[in-house]
């Protein structure tokens, strides 16, 4: 049994996950926090926020996620793709700017207009 | 003449705005300092956003573009980059920017000037001066919005949520932080920051401790952290020390409202915010107030949703509707450090109000309680309540009319 | 520099002291060169203290203290009209609370009027109440000295240095003096890695006065560096009280004062401890020991509104009284401790007097400048604002929100005489970052100006002194 605090939302629900048992997650108040308690045991996973270069945008760094959790084991490694990446404005906020990011099938979005 | 003007364009003036237009107000402007619209959004470019009001989680920018998306569709009118020197209690607005100095006229007001980060000297950290001590927003800015780096090695005096997130974000970025050190017994920020921007990263937090020494006359060299009693002193024996060349700060933050003041609007002590009535309305009819200018909040959804409030309130004002002078108060009980309003228009055509308020005490299974005099009014259970999470509960007007004076309290298990 | 030029006069030191003397002295035909170890003017004991302009009841009777204060306070009033220095003559109050400070009451008076200083009263508590209102109730009775004033110290030393350096005075920032050696009637200076030949000397060092009088001359003082920490607190207590307020001095000096800045906050401070050359932090103790003492004055001050701590070092000596001396055609202008600011322009005038007693005498120009214009936009009326954005667009644009100062200001101080080249010089020149957020909002704003004035990458732009760099430029 492992406790966990849920990181899904702002409520921070505290569970517990029994790996004997199936990965049971017990003290979840949503769907996604039992969907949440089961990977972070198995294959923990995070959304990566960060920012990009950007040539003639209005600041010279235009912030990014990835559209989806990635592996939590390759965020550095993101952070490595992601420092040499060169965004040129325009772009749209919601905007590809890197496709299947590391063959995660996740891709990294603009999360602006610049 | 506007029929309403919105006094920053962050979170809480694009809602308000957007929720005037919708009310009916045609005549809108947002006056903001900055260069473009979204305020401490826009720097704020990790995750967490809009579940409540979106029902999806969106970063600051994304957020705010949410909001900026809504406005293009409608009539405001955005003036950038334009300070707001004077408000007068007749609604006069003295505003400057590069193309000129000028006085504007609004027949009311939404306050929504956001808040500003407590500094060094409002804790009196002992020590020299030398540079690399920041607040954390500042250095939130510097890096996200300007790719500059605060610091290599990173102390963060403070557990509130941004600087959570700027320890991790600083570690992403290459910089190695060492520590989180808070003051109180608990941290301020949410618990699930502590585990994806703390726990993720090794990086350890210090309860209960404090920063006592600053070193180095030019960059920042060093700090001591010590240990703190239950009185918050240090207990000498205890002290650590951590070279560093940053430290960031994320001690608190501070409702703005140098104009709401000037303007001889009421204030409360506690908040450092105005006063307000449910719909947000300040001591000066027609002029309102909403979002971090009023009390500071966890979460900016709640921010839109008491800011949507504001515009409404404006738009009925503008529209003629007067409410009179008799009103109840509410007063903070037991555990309960501030209520949001403090007073009830007791003529509301509301049926339901929102009210928020901290507790100053750890509780496990507790008890909100509503009352006046030795009635009680309502009562509502909580698992756990923390002084880093403010509370919201909704009280039905009907049943708040007959009182002058609502007090709340918590009760339960403290922790 | 021009190799082999000879300067009249070389000043060592481009504080209060310095100024004042480079000020002065550019009013007369002559080369001056001062001489600076730090990157910017006013960064010793005047960027750090109560910014009072002293009456000059203090200093005992006879002493030069005595003269050149109550001199100085009279020039320093008409040197911020001149130079566009904010200053405000708001009165000074001295409290007693038993007998033996009512002494000491009547003493500084008696003393105060030996010394010339006008319009010296004793109150009485009901007296001092009525213009003072939020005293302790156990104050007995006060010393009214209605000529001491605020000041703004930085201000103040850069309109003389600026005006001075208009007047062709050179100032050669980022030299330490290490050397002084006689050659024939001459001086030779080392400073980092130049050498600068002088007919005469000027020692006003401040703190490194002794030093840099050895490396001339025979050993003859010592400078006794003392310790002073502040509290700055927000102008929601600026109104607390509206004079200086003192409580009686001691052998380890005038004590925990009380008293509103020119730029409308409350200073409170300081305690006084002997210290290091370079020690300027706070303690924990020092901090304490001035809030116990202050709240003995004004018992309702609010800590909780502090903005800023700072400390200062007093560059006291071990002799009682300022020196001011000649040796040849070296000057010592040292141990200029408080009431050294107040004193300052007596001292300049002191001391070219002394220069000339001493053969180094030189014509007044004709042409002498002696007015300096500063834009405020915080101070001005609507209207005055509107007309100065309509000139310069650029002064429609507030970067320092909590003291109103536009980027024209910000820009005037990056192309000033004395250009400011740090966050911190642009603060102690237009008070940008000087309020309550403390540089968090405008901060970013002003080291982009900065840099972009400059024309250098914003990570070279420092906070304040050498090697205090801001930001690092990302690695990628």
């Amino acid at each position: 049994m492992t406790e966990l605090t849920c990181i899904v939302c702002p409520v921070g629900c505290r569970l517990k996950v029994d790996e004997e048992n199936g990965y049971a997650v017990k003290g979840n108040t949503c769907k996604r926090g039992e969907v949440y308690g089961k990977n972070e045991l198995q294959n923990p996973t995070r959304v990566l926020t960060t920012t990009v270069a950007i040539e003639g945008g209005t600041h010279g760094r235009c912030p990014v996620r990835t559209n989806g959790a990635i592996p939590k084991s390759k965020i550095f490694e993101a952070m490595d793709v992601l420092k040499k990446l060169r965004l040129t404005a325009p772009v749209r906020c919601g905007e590809v700017v890197l496709k299947n990011i590391l063959g995660t099938g996740i891709d990294v979005i603009a999360t602006r207009d610049m | 003449m506007y029929e309403l003007a919105v006094i920053g364009g962050g979170p809480a003036g694009l809602a308000a705005a957007f929720s005037a237009y919708q009310n009916g107000l045609k005549k809108i402007v947002i006056v903001e300092r900055d260069r473009e619209l979204g305020g401490i959004l826009n720097q704020c470019i990790h995750n967490g956003f809009g579940l409540h009001r979106f029902k999806e989680e969106l970063s600051g920018p994304e957020y705010a573009h949410r909001y900026i998306e809504m406005l293009n569709d409608t009539s405001v009118e955005v003036k950038l980059d334009t300070m707001v020197i004077e408000i007068t209690p007749d609604k006069k607005i003295y505003t400057t920017n590069p193309s000129g100095y000028e006085m504007i006229e609004a027949e009311s007001i939404v306050l929504a000037m956001g808040c500003r980060e407590r500094t060094r000297g409002a804790i009196s950290i002992p020590g020299t001066r030398p540079s690399g001590v920041f607040t954390a927003g500042a250095a939130q800015r510097y890096l996200n919005m300007e790719g500059l780096m605060a610091g290599s090695r990173v102390v963060i005096l403070g557990s509130g949520d941004i600087g959570l997130i700027m320890a991790r974000r600083m570690t992403l970025e290459g910089a190695k932080v060492l520590a989180c050190v808070e003051l109180m017994p608990y941290s301020g920020g949410l618990n699930r920051n502590i585990v994806q921007c703390l726990h993720d990263y090794n990086i350890p937090l210090y309860l209960s401790h404090t920063v006592t020494e600053i070193r180095g006359t030019k960059r920042l060299e060093g700090i001591t952290v010590a240990k703190v009693d239950e009185n918050r002193r240090p207990i000498p024996g205890t002290e650590m020390n951590f070279e560093c060349d940053t430290l960031l700060l994320s001690v608190g933050l501070i409702p703005e409202n140098e104009l709401t003041r000037a303007a001889g609007i009421d204030m409360d002590a506690r908040t450092n915010g105005s006063r307000v009535y449910e719909n947000m309305e300040t001591s000066i009819g027609g002029v309102f107030a909403c979002g971090n200018a009023v009390h500071v909040h966890d979460l900016v959804d709640y921010v839109s949703d008491e800011s949507a409030r504001a515009g409404a309130a404006a738009a009925e004002y503008v529209k003629g509707v007067r409410h009179k002078s008799d009103c109840a108060l509410f007063e903070n009980g037991y555990a309960v450090t501030y209520t949001v309003p403090q007073k009830l228009h007791k003529d509301t055509k509301a049926e339901k109000i929102d009210l928020f308020f901290r507790v100053n005490k750890v509780f496990g299974k507790s008890r909100i309680i509503v009352s006046s005099g030795d009635k009680e009014i309502a009562g509502f259970k909580r698992q756990f309540m923390v002084p880093g999470e403010m509370q919201h509960i909704i009280l039905p007007v009907d049943k708040l009319r007959e009182f002058d004076s609502i007090k709340i309290s918590a009760e339960g298990e403290e922790k | 520099m021009e190799c082999g030029k000879m300067y009249d006069v070389s000043i060592i030191g481009c504080g209060i002291t310095g100024s004042a003397i480079a000020y002065e002295l550019s009013k007369r035909k002559l080369k001056c060169v001062v001489i600076e170890k730090e990157n910017d003017v006013a960064m010793g004991a005047t960027r750090a203290n109560s910014a009072i302009i002293h009456a000059g009841y203090d200093p005992a009777e006879g002493t030069l203290m005595a003269k050149l204060n109550v001199r100085g306070a009279e020039l320093c009033k008409e040197l911020c009209e001149k130079l566009s220095v904010p200053y405000a003559q708001i009165g000074s109050l001295v409290l007693a609370f038993n007998n033996e400070e009512i002494q000491t009451v009547n003493m500084l008076y008696k003393r105060g009027v030996a010394n010339g200083v006008k319009g010296l009263k004793i109150l009485s508590y009901e007296e001092t109440k009525a213009i003072e209102p939020n005293i302790s109730k156990d104050v007995t009775a006060s010393l009214y000295a209605p000529t001491a004033a605020v000041v703004n110290p930085w201000e103040y030393a850069v309109a003389l240095a600026e005006t001075a350096v208009v007047n062709g005075v050179e100032i050669i920032l980022n030299s330490e003096v290490t050397g002084i050696r006689k050659s024939g009637d001459a001086f030779e200076i080392t400073a980092g890695n130049k050498t600068i030949k002088t007919k005469y000397v000027i020692n006003a060092a401040g703190v490194n006065a002794d030093e840099v009088h050895d490396m001339a001359l025979p050993h003859s003082f010592n400078i006794i560096p003392n310790k002073g920490a502040y509290y700055l607190l927000d102008k929601t207590e600026g109104k607390r009280v509206s004079h200086v307020v003192f409580q009686c001095p001691t052998k380890a000096g005038k004590g925990v004062l009380v008293a509103p800045t020119v730029h409308g906050n409350l200073i409170v401070g300081p305690n006084a401890i002997d210290s290091d050359l370079n020690d300027t932090s706070a303690k924990d103790t020092d901090l304490s020991f001035i809030r116990g003492t202050a709240v003995k004055s004004i018992p309702s001050v609010d800590f909780r509104a502090n903005i800023r701590n700072f400390s200062g070092i007093r560059p006291n000596s071990d002799r009682d009284d300022f020196i001011i001396e000649a040796n040849g055609g070296f000057f010592d202008v040292a141990g200029i401790k408080s009431p050294g600011l107040a004193s300052a322009p007596g001292i300049a005038e002191y001391t070219v007097r002394l220069m000339e007693e001493n053969g180094a005498y030189f014509e007044l120009k004709e042409n002498f400048i002696n007015t300096r214009e500063h834009v405020r936009f915080n101070t001005m009326s609507h209207e005055e604002r509107a007309e100065l954005v309509k000139k310069n667009p650029l002064y429609g644009r507030v970067i320092c929100r909590c003291e109103t100062v536009t980027e024209g200001e910000i820009i005037d101080a990056i192309h000033a005489p004395i250009p400011a080249r740090t966050v911190d010089g642009v603060k102690r020149r237009c008070a940008a970052g000087l309020g309550r957020c403390q540089g968090g909002f405008c901060g970013p704003r002003v080291l982009e100006i900065l840099a972009r004035e400059l024309k250098v990458p914003r990570e070279s732009i420092e906070k304040d002194r050498a090697g205090s760099y801001i930001v690092r430029r990302r690695e990628d």
